[in-house]
């Protein structure tokens, strides 16, 4: 188990932060995480002792900083065990999303074609697919889900056909938090000569990510969800798709030549996909926070989250005035009612407890209509919460009426 | 009524949002209807309004909304039915006055008034005025018309 008394001294925003005047409890990882000293250092260092562009310079501070910069895509590459030439940086998952759909997408997609998800996906997995079916004359498909919203594997086969060119899909969901058996769908879906997107924002801060073992073509992810800043994320691609697939955008870095007569000569990969001056700092923090947590170690976190999860579950399950909606997941998204209270009035009543959690339709609009609920609470916990920080939230619960979340008004 | 008296005021908002007035969808009879769909919470309602030369003679709504826009478009629908388009601007003015804390007399307000401490909860503030914000632009495009 982890030292979680110990972890929590690395995080400022755990040490003392106040909200509603009560000790903040934050559950609401899912949106984003709190960031250790060491990537808020990291990010701080490059603006007090190590300014200079990337790429770009025949002085030292230049060559170290370029140096630092690829030795974070080093890192990156190796916590989800790929090779450095296959990652991307991107402003985060949804760039990396888009530039799949806009670069790869748009690009092969023929009419007739097949883009196969599911109704659990974020907007950022769903709309750029839209997007690309809008223009190539492709069509988007659904796998059908479980009742409980989970992702069968006999459902995903039974929804595979020779037409499908792309299956995109979250490894874990951001409302209902069910793994993905992806290892064994990239399988299928190579069978049928498709490509698999694998939307690991809310995946790859939680379980260990292996995309050689998976085998997956795409997999797009966001550091601030794993401790790192804001503004950064990173897309794996299998090197030859690449290769093959354009560039989002077009600018400074991501061309080796051109001429005046507009011949463009692209950088190789992942160089042609990085035009402009990229977040360098954050970059340098998305290192620190890999770093960070790779240090703890990833099958420690699964456990403790999992941990957490069976804790909180288990004393809110046979609350007569709560409906669960994902008893079954394994991960530590949490999300719920409380039975004839608005989630947005609950949430605020649970804020003025000093408690974090979100309520809404979590960017995942058309979810809500399977649920039959317009909107949920979702709690997400991260290896940094701890039991007592649930027992608070547990009590909160109990003890949560209408007039309670009315009240607040006065 | 007594403001001061904050279990009156939690037994209006409670009272009107289990038990909605006017809480239904409009029909042929309705010259006006406003969608609001809040981009920034779940809140999503249509407001319906018969107005009859200068006089509002219908208010209903229906949609999802949170207690807060439930209860406050609600008291709104029973406030307006009947009143003359100028009166019904006076009421909208005042009401919003009172929500961005403004020192007004709220007596005129009848029950809205169990809204006059939501300024305070500013992430809230949305929901309380997302019904009179639909009326105010109802008003405004019939009033358009006419010109």
């Amino acid at each position: 188990m982890l030292d979680v008394t110990k972890i929590r001294k690395d995080f400022p925003m755990l040490n003392g932060k106040m909200m509603q005047g009560k000790p903040l409890i934050y559950f609401d990882n899912a949106a984003t995480t709190f960031k250790p000293q060491t990537v808020i250092d990291a990010v701080t260092k490059y603006y007090t002792e190590q300014t200079a562009n990337v790429h770009r310079g025949d002085y030292d501070l230049s060559y170290q900083i370029s140096e630092g910069y690829e030795s974070a895509r080093e890192a990156v590459a190796r916590f989800i065990n790929a090779q450095p030439r296959e990652i991307v940086f991107t402003s985060g998952a949804s760039a990396a999303l888009n530039l799949v759909a806009y670069g790869w997408g748009q690009k092969f997609l023929k009419p007739g074609d097949v883009v196969l998800s599911t109704e659990a996906e974020h907007a950022s997995n769903i709309l750029p697919w839209f997007k690309a079916t809008e223009v190539t004359g492709a069509i988007f498909e659904y796998i059908p889900l479980a009742e409980d919203g989970e992702l069968t594997l006999d459902n995903f086969k039974a929804a595979m056909h020779s037409k499908v060119k792309v299956v995109t899909l979250a490894n874990i969901t951001n409302v209902l938090g069910y793994v993905a058996p992806i290892k064994e769908m990239a399988k299928i879906a190579h069978e049928y000569g498709a490509i698999i997107v694998v939307d690991g924002a809310q995946g790859v801060p939680h379980i260990a990510t292996d995309v050689e073992d998976w085998d997956c073509d795409f997999l797009a992810f966001s550091a601030h969800k794993l401790c790192g800043p804001t503004g950064v994320g990173a897309l794996y691609g299998k090197y030859e798709l690449l290769q093959q697939m354009d560039p989002f955008m077009l600018g400074g870095g991501s061309n080796a030549r051109f001429d005046i007569c507009g011949n463009i000569l692209l950088k190789n990969p992942p160089y042609k996909f990085e035009a402009g001056t990229p977040a360098i700092e954050a970059v340098l923090g998305f290192k620190a926070a890999i770093d960070y947590i790779s240090a703890i170690g990833m099958e420690n976190i699964t456990a403790y989250e999992h941990h957490l999860r069976d804790y909180l579950m288990s004393q809110i399950r046979d609350m007569d005035h709560i409906t669960i909606y994902n008893p079954q997941a394994a991960t530590g998204i949490i999300t719920f009612n409380v039975k004839d209270i608005f989630a947005q009035d609950a949430a605020s009543y649970i804020n003025s407890q000093g408690i974090a959690v979100r309520a809404g339709n979590h960017c995942a609009k058309i979810l809500m209509d399977m649920l039959e609920t317009s909107e949920t609470i979702r709690a997400s916990l991260y290896f940094y919460n701890t039991k007592e920080e649930i027992d608070h939230f547990v009590q909160v619960i109990r003890e949560i009426t209408l007039e309670k979340c009315v009240d607040l008004f006065f | 009524m007594d403001i001061t008296d904050p279990m009156l005021l939690r037994q209006i908002i409670m009272d009107h949002y289990q038990y909605p007035r006017n809480k239904h969808a409009g029909d042929t009879r309705h010259n006006h209807m406003i969608h609001m769909a809040s981009e920034s919470c779940i809140d999503d309602i249509k407001v319906w309004a018969t107005i009859d030369s200068d006089k509002i003679t219908d208010i209903c709504f229906d949609g999802v909304a949170c207690t807060i826009s439930t209860a406050s478009t609600s008291i709104l629908t029973e406030l307006l039915k009947g009143k003359t388009l100028d009166e019904a601007k006076v009421l909208i003015d005042r009401y919003f006055d009172m929500i961005d804390l403004k020192p007004v007399d709220l007596k005129p307000l009848e029950e809205a008034i169990a809204f006059y401490q939501v300024g305070k909860q500013a992430n809230r503030i949305k929901c309380a005025t997302i019904g009179w914000n639909a009326m105010k632009q109802i008003i405004e495009e019939s009033e358009g018309q006419h010109d």
